[in-house]
């Protein structure tokens, strides 16, 4: 395949199936802390930082 | 005993191959680097000999104690080259307001002095300050003691070692010629090697973490960690010209040098000066503030939409050249885009002091972390704006972007440094408090003053050269010679000089008040606020004495 075939073909992929995939994947990881249940234990991880100064 | 005679040997070695590389070299900047490198081996091999006993930190170290040694000379270091790196600054400042302080040394001419200023304050400064409170963060959130000892403390002086490589090379005019890059490549392979042992200390010490759930200023700066070794190794894919030479050629050339150039360029703005000092961001306004983040979900997004986002940004530093059209426009785009999560990251970070917000007013360390955190949401959009074609048609080349570049990192990446050193300090060196309150006070204005007349001249000075760049006559010619938009921007180039003067107060101010405090000194002072008590007024009324009869 020529340089410029190979180019050609990576740029429509990248404007394609690629953004396509990358956002999808994006969409996923960002809607996760947001699953049904995950709101106690966002909780607990934002205080997580503060368990050392109560400790006995 | 082995285990030092091994060690001794291996210094040895080291040394030899040095001197024979100094001895070989083909020329005078790779034999001065090399003498360094031996230098550094005496060094190594001199602390050996003299029988440092390891078994307490690295053979056998007490898993009920955190690692603090690391940190605590690296905090020593961020605030040395901090001060090293604004100094030159200043230097640099200075000498394009007054040319003569070139000195007509080739060692001291603002080409060389300027890659200097840059890698100190980013990676010497920044790099130090990154290395030192991850290893705090991780080991704190992790609730475990940092693994691999040996190789965080070899992570901390190999660090220093790429540093003072790096630094002496600008001066000597060993240069690959790309910006934020420019140390040659055997100075970027020791970086690489040191780094990948970063890597290992810090996911290390995240497998043996008691704590189940990973926090977030961990994915910071791992995330950091792993793209900035991803960037370093692509962008410096080079070829030396002989291999006891200081000379090399990239295997990228033309417009795809160019683009992998601002790939690498822009992702270090990207990953080295956001994504780390958002960690600190993430740990320490919270623990200073005394309160949880304001949302975790959002920090979680905040993360991820700076990874999928910000990796495309750089085309943005190649507008209106060989570079096809469609991956400028990308890079604008995916510029643009990036504003929503900065600024998510910005709310966040405030909102933290939802319900605290009189610490704004009674604790100048939240003072900075506040102003910090302004200074990040104003540079993450300006930054998108500048990225607009049109709007870099203007800015483009000019000192607006120098001004953008200050704003983000002196208002951003120091002040949230700044703060966290503050916060660190008197912890690591088991202090009841800082020397004094009233110096971080001083720090945060003479600092945030100077922010103000570098970035309110600077926009002056781009602006004005923008438009006299691209000033047509009548006649269809150029009105302005290159030369008379300098000296228009005299005025302009003090005044930074000037901005930069204060800032560097401020640095002096700090060093005095790190210094004191580890020295266990405290500062005799009113606190900074308390409720209002005047003994005269403290007593009661008494009826007037009747007028006389």
């Amino acid at each position: 395949m020529s340089a410029h075939s190979t180019y050609d073909m990576l740029r429509h992929l990248a404007d394609s199936w690629g953004l396509l995939l990358m956002t999808a994947i994006f969409v996923g990881l960002s809607a996760w802390p947001f699953r049904p249940g995950a709101k106690q234990l966002n909780r607990e991880a934002a205080t997580s930082i503060f368990k050392d100064e109560s400790d006995v | 005993m082995v285990t030092a005679l091994s060690r001794s040997s291996l210094w040895l070695v080291s040394l030899l191959i040095a001197v024979v590389a100094c001895a070989a070299a083909v020329d005078t900047g790779f034999a001065i680097h090399m003498f360094i490198v031996a230098l550094a081996c005496i060094i190594g091999l001199i602390v050996t000999l003299r029988g440092v006993d390891l078994s307490k930190a690295i053979l056998a170290p007490d898993q009920g104690r955190y690692d603090d040694d690391p940190i605590r000379w690296g905090v020593i270091t961020t605030v040395f080259w901090g001060m090293a790196g604004f100094l030159a600054g200043l230097f640099i400042a200075l000498q394009l307001a007054l040319p003569v302080l070139n000195l007509g040394f080739e060692w001291t001419a603002f080409g060389r002095v300027r890659p200097l200023h840059t890698s100190a304050v980013i990676f010497a400064f920044g790099g130090n300050a990154l290395i030192a409170t991850s290893f705090y963060v991780v080991q704190r959130t992790c609730r475990a003691r940092l693994a691999f000892p040996g190789l965080a403390r070899f992570v901390f002086w190999g660090y220093q070692l790429f540093i003072v490589l790096a630094a002496t090379g600008y001066l000597l005019g060993i240069t690959q010629g790309k910006e934020y890059a420019e140390p040659e490549w055997y100075v970027d392979l020791w970086l690489t090697i040191v780094w990948v042992a970063y890597l290992a200390v810090f996911v290390g010490t995240i497998v043996k973490r008691t704590e189940p759930h990973i926090y977030v200023a961990n994915w910071f700066y791992l995330s950091f960690i792993i793209t900035v070794a991803m960037l370093h190794i692509v962008n410096n894919l080079n070829w030396p010209v002989s291999f006891v030479g200081s000379r090399s050629y990239p295997i990228f050339a033309g417009v795809q040098g160019a683009l992998v150039q601002w790939w690498y360029g822009h992702n270090a703005v990207g990953f080295f000066l956001t994504a780390g000092f958002l960690a600190m961001m993430y740990y320490f306004v919270p623990k200073q503030a005394e309160r949880p983040i304001f949302s975790y979900r959002l920090s979680i997004i905040h993360f991820w939409a700076l990874i999928f986002l910000y990796i495309w940004a750089g085309p943005h530093h190649l507008h209106y050249t060989a570079l096809p059209d469609w991956a400028q426009t990308l890079g604008m785009v995916f510029s643009v885009m990036l504003w929503m999560p900065s600024w998510g990251g910005m709310i966040n970070g405030l909102m933290t002091l939802n319900g605290a917000w009189d610490k704004v007013r009674t604790d100048p360390i939240i003072r900075m972390m506040v102003m910090a955190l302004a200074f990040y949401g104003m540079s993450t959009f300006e930054g998108p704006m500048m990225s607009i074609k049109s709007v870099n048609s203007l800015s483009h080349y000019t000192d607006w972007t120098i001004g953008h570049v200050h704003s983000g990192a002196l208002g951003w990446n120091g002040m949230i440094t700044f703060a966290s050193i503050y916060y660190l300090v008197p912890r690591l060196w088991n202090q009841p408090r800082l020397y004094s309150l009233r110096m971080v006070n001083w720090h945060f204005w003479l600092a945030t003053v100077g922010i103000v007349f570098y970035a309110a001249s600077m926009w002056v000075a781009g602006i004005t050269q923008g438009l006299m760049w691209r000033e047509y006559g009548a006649d269809g010619y150029l009105v302005n010679s290159f030369v008379e938009t300098v000296a228009a921007l005299k005025p302009m180039f003090f005044l930074r000089a000037f901005g930069g003067l204060l800032y560097l107060a401020g640095a002096v101010v700090m060093t005095v008040n790190v210094w004191r405090t580890i020295l266990g000194h405290q500062r005799a002072e009113a606190p900074m606020s308390d409720a209002p008590y005047d003994p005269e007024k403290d007593r009661p009324v008494v009826a007037a004495a009747p007028a006389a009869a």
